[in-house]
């Protein structure tokens, strides 16, 4: 993918999540594209020049005793340095010192390029966290002080007015206005915050652009959103995960294991009468001990936090992101991450005695009064399906609209001695009778048998000459995104269970749920439900993941494993999960658990090769230092290298070049696809197992071939 | 018939054997660590001895009882020998020296056997059946309760309670190893071994020397030191001597012995866990390595260069004509996968490449499929260690037998795995850096130093065979290789234990699609590459210098 397109998608993305009449495709990813739907994150080599003096910083043996494989590299560059002082005439023992040096600066430096990648993010976040003055309400609510916004305290109100940046987290306690949040989200058509409910959330940094808010401070200056977003980008608040820390057990175990094969070995050799240097045997250790994966291992944690980054989710700790892995049941709310949200117009279903068009056409008339989404599809669907043109309100002389009300649930239109109604049905058929109407049997049908199926019905009435009656019933119905169904399929396959959560009856979230292809549903959801569905599954030892923006989300939202907010949601809901998605899409619930997958593959995939590695490494090493000796040993010099010298040197120079091969993996991630673990678990150990073993063999034939190329050597 | 087909129709028999008898046998044992009953004796013994044996037991309790019951029995031991003489049937044997009753205390008692006496020229009879035979019941009794209480730690949710240690070695005592070994005995005895409590037969043979034959309870030991994996025998020359394994069919036979116990625990495990696939597939790891090493082992045999060797039809040096190649290589094999170490042939004078086959059975852990009870359990952390390499390339965190491999387990299984590498690379370096070593090898060059490393890893694997030309019954060699059995085994039962009490403590976690399933044979390769490639790589270096050097030399 090149940048451009991304920068594209990125775009889409972005546009999807404002764009309320958002096109029905455009937030499912579109399949499986080359590099498989959370590859992401591109490589520059150009990075790799930048972070250079940052890989040097990190040569600091307090830096790096924390990856203890790095630690004993470094110990074992030092200690082949000195040696090399003591005999300076000897270019074997430089060579080998320079290329232990680089194995660790190309270790720092996979480090640091992933760390550049989120400071160049926190620098943007930076310049939206300038200083601001704010304008507290002193204590009586009367009158106004300036203060810097850093010596806010939890619990102040502060005013703000067009064109004023929001001095820090709050909730909006009294008006309504736009804010532009571009400087976090990277969206640039503003958002609506208002008093009470569940839109009152604004973030510090923000600029409001219209109106007047007074806003009560919910975060002490220094831990607001914007700062813990800065500190999380930038990898300040790394932690190791849980995950992470017992793979560095299992490395630092290896690594011990072969620091004893290594350190035991001078007795064995000078039994056998070969005398080996401190140069050769810190050669090998370097070799065997698992310097790939060690190197890598902090990148890969980095990077995965990055990729959730680039996709507009803050996880609030990277063991959030491993349990995104392990998650097995999805609660996933009906609306907007299943169904579009809005009930579309589908069908125009005629009473007996009158025709599909005659419906369509009283229905357009009736809906142009509506302007709510339900009504606005009614007439879309007219013109699609029955080519009706939409009439403009004016159009009609002496027409006299009924606009659509919440109380009269009914809109619809007096004109040319005709009353046309369209409305909800119960409304609709009380009108009919006040007019002195009937009602037709198969009104109730209809209607019945629409709202059996999911759908809602609405009744379209005329009276006219021939007396107030029933035309049809329009069929509302919520529509499934494109591409779910699928989804879910792959989700199954996967291993993981997708629960749709919704406050429908019974009747209707079965048909959806079918119709979506969920494994599961809960109806007439109250958050106490939702709340005993996550403990119920979790009392079976799954891990369940949900989205949730509402305060009353807040309990479900932190009781779950990982629970990610909507940043249009209120504070309570952002601050009970674990996760925060920015372009407030629910859908990406699906995109996250991927990402969190593809880290621990990548960090197995990566251990797995380095281990593999190694065979080969013994096979260029094990007959270059005892051949001499054992002359049968030769015979496990199976790669022919040239020289004892050059068969360490190769192996030395194989082991510190694979660690740059492979950072822009380590970066990307391996490549993911969802499918069931076997099938992964055979794809990955073809490609990094055997692939491992073969590789090295290869690797270190090629770099001896051209070290003996260099005259005077080999 | 060729030899060639007799050694396949062998193979093929004693797999049948085991293929039938694993099943009923590994329910039986199943069945008897979850039964709630006490057969009348074994509350006998339980009044006896003070212990209550429906106290469920937390790891550290558990821990406490294997520990103080190895410490008294060491103690119990290292006495009796420092005093046979002072006590009835002592054959006129003077008393074992301190370091030589120390080593060989800690070595029965290790399930080790390593003996760095002549049984018929040092023992008496008390020592003999009270001290060695005890220890061959208990020892491997205590190896199969560490492995229950780990089965139970995968079986169990939501709680800390292991079991019972108490009852859990004196069931297996009393209803698995005796009436085992009563059965085996008998057939052994039918089948020409000795048994009796007789005096030492002195003898003028034909060519005028004197020669004293020793009597005793040989066939009741040989029974229990292959069932049990002990592989301590009577004799010197243990199984190859014609009162231990007369003849073809007791060579057999004893093999069968030594491979039935551990070849069932897993379907025992199988079905504790309630998945005998599970359990296929632990023994499916088991069996491949065993496999591969026998026929590897014979074909190096029968291939061994040279005009003597190939008259003879194979290297036949140190191999009894009764049983030949084959049969010779399959117990070579058997016994050194088993952590049993009786030899019916000496391991010195097998070919260099056979050698190192036979090292690396020990240096794998003693788990294809290893010692009664240590053989699963070293088994199922190696299984641990796998899935948790797998387990992060299916995208999860690893989980087996819906058990999550969090950092607690990996620390513990990484302290497991590291314990015999590091007991057997410091020992043989040690003994290398020392005059000790080199006074002690009966070669020079790769073979000797091959010697010295076949000593360390037998010991340090509770193995207890040895490449015999080495003169262990030293002060120096009988208190390392004494330390090592001690540590080898005791060590990895506490990190045993502990990781038992942590996976019980856990919820499980259910199967799903995306669950990396252990019970195919996708999973069975992972497993037997892992080890052998984890072992591989911590010994390829001493391997290169020792068998390798001598072996590719030819």
């Amino acid at each position: 993918m090149t940048t451009d397109i991304k920068m594209q998608k990125k775009q889409e993305d972005a546009m999807s999540t404002t764009t309320p009449t958002r096109a029905p495709h455009q937030d499912v990813p579109t399949g499986h594209t080359e590099e498989g739907r959370v590859g992401a994150g591109l490589f520059d080599p150009k990075q790799l020049v930048r972070s250079l003096p940052e890989a040097f910083r990190k040569l600091d043996p307090r830096v790096l005793v924390k990856s203890p494989v790095m630690f004993v590299v470094l110990v074992g560059s030092a200690l082949t340095t000195v040696f090399s002082f003591k005999d300076p005439g000897d270019w074997f023992g430089w060579t080998i010192s320079a290329w232990l040096w680089l194995t660790v600066i190309f270790a720092n430096l996979a480090e640091a390029v992933a760390e550049g990648r989120g400071k160049a993010q926190a620098d943007t976040l930076r310049k939206a966290k300038t200083d601001t003055v704010a304008r507290r309400l002193t204590k009586d609510g009367k009158s106004e002080e300036q203060v810097p916004g850093t010596e806010l305290t939890v619990g102040d109100l502060v005013v703000c007015e067009a064109g004023d940046i929001i001095p820090g987290d709050g909730d909006v306690v009294e008006g309504v206005a736009s804010v532009d949040e571009s400087a976090i989200t990277g969206e640039s058509a503003p958002v609506i915050r208002e008093s009470g409910g569940d839109r009152s959330a604004v973030t510090g940094g923000t600029k409001v652009l219209s109106d007047c808010i007074v806003i009560k401070i919910t975060t002490k200056p220094g831990e607001t959103f914007i700062d813990r977003m800065i500190a999380l980008v930038e990898g300040a608040a790394r932690q190791k995960t849980p995950n992470e820390i017992a793979l560095s057990i299992l490395l630092a175990s290896l690594t011990i294991v072969f620091l004893l094969a290594v350190a035991t070995l001078p007795p064995f050799a000078e039994y056998a009468g070969s005398h080996l240097t401190m140069v050769v045997l810190v050669a090998l250790l370097v070799c065997l001990i698992p310097t790939t994966i060690g190197a890598l291992l902090s990148a890969i944690g980095i990077a995965g936090m990055d990729r959730l980054v680039q996709r507009n989710v803050l996880a609030m700790s990277g063991r959030a992101v491993e349990a995104a892995g392990d998650v097995s049941t999805l609660l996933l709310d009906k609306t907007g991450t299943i169904t579009l949200g809005n009930r579309q117009a589908s069908e125009f279903v005629p009473v007996q005695g009158t025709t599909e068009a005659e419906v369509a056409d009283a229905a357009q008339l009736s809906s142009l009064a509506d302007e709510t989404p339900e009504g606005r599809s009614v007439v879309v669907l007219a013109k699609e399906k029955y080519g009706l043109r939409e009439r403009h309100q004016g159009e009609l002389a002496q027409a006299e609209w009924i606009a659509f009300t919440a109380q009269a649930r009914m809109s619809g239109v007096d004109v040319d001695g005709r009353k046309i109604r369209k409305g909800a049905a119960g409304s609709v058929i009380t009108w009919v009778q006040e007019q002195g109407g009937t009602v037709a049997d198969d009104a109730h049908t209809l209607t019945n048998r629409i709202s059996e199926a999911g759908g809602t019905p609405l009744l379209v009435a005329v009276e006219d000459t021939e007396g107030a009656r029933v035309l049809g019933v329009i069929h509302l119905k919520d529509v499934v995104k494109e591409g779910m169904r699928e989804r879910f399929v792959e989700l199954r396959g996967m291993g993981i269970k997708t629960v749709m959560i919704t406050g429908d009856n019974p009747l209707t979230a079965k048909a959806i749920a079918e119709e979506a292809g969920v494994d599961d549903f809960l109806a007439e959801a109250t958050p106490e439900d939702k709340m005993a569905l996550i403990k119920r599954e979790q009392a079976g030892g799954k891990l369940v993941a949900m989205t949730g923006d509402g305060t009353n989300d807040a309990p479900a939202l932190a009781q779950a494993d990982v629970g990610v907010a909507m940043n249009t949601g209120t504070s309570a809901a952002k601050e009970a999960g674990n996760m925060v998605d920015l372009d407030s899409n629910p859908t990406k619930l699906i995109e996250i658990v991927e990402i969190g997958k593809q880290l621990l593959i990548t960090r197995g995939a990566l251990t797995t090769f380095s281990i593999a590695n190694d065979v080969a490494k013994y096979f260029a090493i094990i007959p270059a230092l005892f051949a001499a000796v054992y002359p049968g040993l030769d015979k496990l010099n199976i790669m022919h290298l040239s020289s004892p010298d050059s068969a360490i040197l190769s192996a030395v120079i194989f082991n510190a070049l694979i660690i740059i091969a492979l950072v822009p993996l380590a970066l990307r991630g391996v490549r993911y696809r969802p499918m069931s673990a076997d099938k992964m678990l055979r794809r990955n150990l073809g490609i990094y197992g055997i692939g491992g073993l073969i590789a090295p063999f290869i690797g270190i034939k090629i770099i001896d071939l051209l070290i003996s190329l260099i005259p005077g050597i080999g | 018939m060729s030899p060639v087909l007799a050694d396949v129709l062998q193979v093929t028999a004693l797999i049948a054997a085991l293929a039938l008898v694993h099943r009923p046998l590994g329910d039986y044992m199943a069945a008897v660590f979850q039964s709630k009953k006490h057969l009348c004796v074994e509350r006998w013994i339980y009044r006896s001895v003070g212990a209550d044996p429906d106290t469920e037991m937390r790891w550290p309790a558990y821990l406490r009882g294997v520990l103080v019951f190895c410490a008294v029995s060491v103690l119990f031991l290292y006495l009796l020998m420092r005093v046979q003489d002072k006590l009835p049937l002592s054959l006129g044997f003077r008393p074992i020296s301190p370091d030589q009753a120390f080593n060989t205390a800690a070595s029965f008692v290790s399930n080790t056997n390593w003996q760095s006496y002549s049984g018929e020229v040092a023992m008496s009879h008390v020592t003999q059946t009270m001290g060695l035979a005890t220890q061959n019941f208990v020892s491997a009794a205590v190896g199969i309760a560490v492995a229950v209480a780990l089965v139970r730690g995968f079986a169990r949710s939501r709680t800390g309670d292991l079991g019972n240690f108490w009852s859990d070695l004196v069931r297996c005592i009393i209803r698995i190893l005796i009436p085992g070994s009563i059965v085996a005995a008998v057939l052994l005895i039918a089948a020409g071994a000795i048994q009796n409590f007789g005096d030492i037969h002195h003898l003028t043979t034909l060519t005028g020397q004197q020669q004293a034959i020793s009597p005793g309870a040989v066939a009741s030991q040989e029974a229990i030191k292959d069932l049990g994996t002990n592989g301590g025998g009577f004799f010197n020359a243990n199984s190859a001597h014609p009162f231990e394994n007369p003849n073809g069919f007791t060579n057999l036979l004893e093999i069968f012995l030594l491979l039935v116990i551990p070849f069932s625990l897993p379907r025992a495990f199988g079905k504790m866990v309630g998945s005998v696939k599970q359990g296929y597939a632990i023994v499916a790891a088991m069996g491949a390595i065993w496999f591969v090493g026998v026929v590897a082992v014979t074909w190096l045999e029968y291939a061994h260069p040279g005009t003597a060797s190939q008259l003879a039809g194979g290297a036949m040096e140190g191999k009894e004509q009764r049983f030949g190649e084959g049969p010779s290589s399959l117990f070579s094999v058997s016994t050194t996968m088993t952590s049993t170490g009786s030899v019916n042939s000496f391991h010195d004078s097998f070919s260099g490449l056979s050698g190192g086959v036979l090292l690396m059975g020990m240096m794998l852990g003693e788990i294809a499929p290893g010692g009664t009870g240590s053989g699963l359990y070293g088994m199922l952390i190696m299984a641990i260690i796998a899935v948790f390499i797998a387990g992060l390339m299916v995208g999860r965190t690893p989980e087996y037998l819906g058990k999550k491999i969090g950092t607690r387990e990996i620390k513990l299984a990484a302290c497991y795995i590291l314990v015999t590498p590091a007991l057997v690379l410091i020992g043989t370096a040690v003994a290398m850096a020392l005059p000790d070593g080199k006074d002690a090898m009966t070669n020079i060059g790769a073979h000797g130093f091959s010697e010295a490393l076949y000593a360390y890893t037998s010991a340090s694997n509770n193995n207890g065979s040895a490449f015999a030309g080495f003169g262990a019954n030293t002060e120096f060699f009988n208190t390392t290789l004494g330390l090592c059995m001690t540590l080898g085994r005791f060590l990895p039962m506490v990190f045993v234990l502990a990781l038992a009490a942590s996976l019980a403590e856990q919820n499980p976690v259910p199967a799903t699609a995306g669950t990396l399933r252990t019970e195919n044979p996708l999973f069975v390769g992972l497993l037997v590459g892992a080890m052998v490639i984890i072992t591989g790589l911590t010994f390829f270096p001493v391997l290169a210098l020792g068998p390798l050097a001598e072996g590719l030399a030819v």
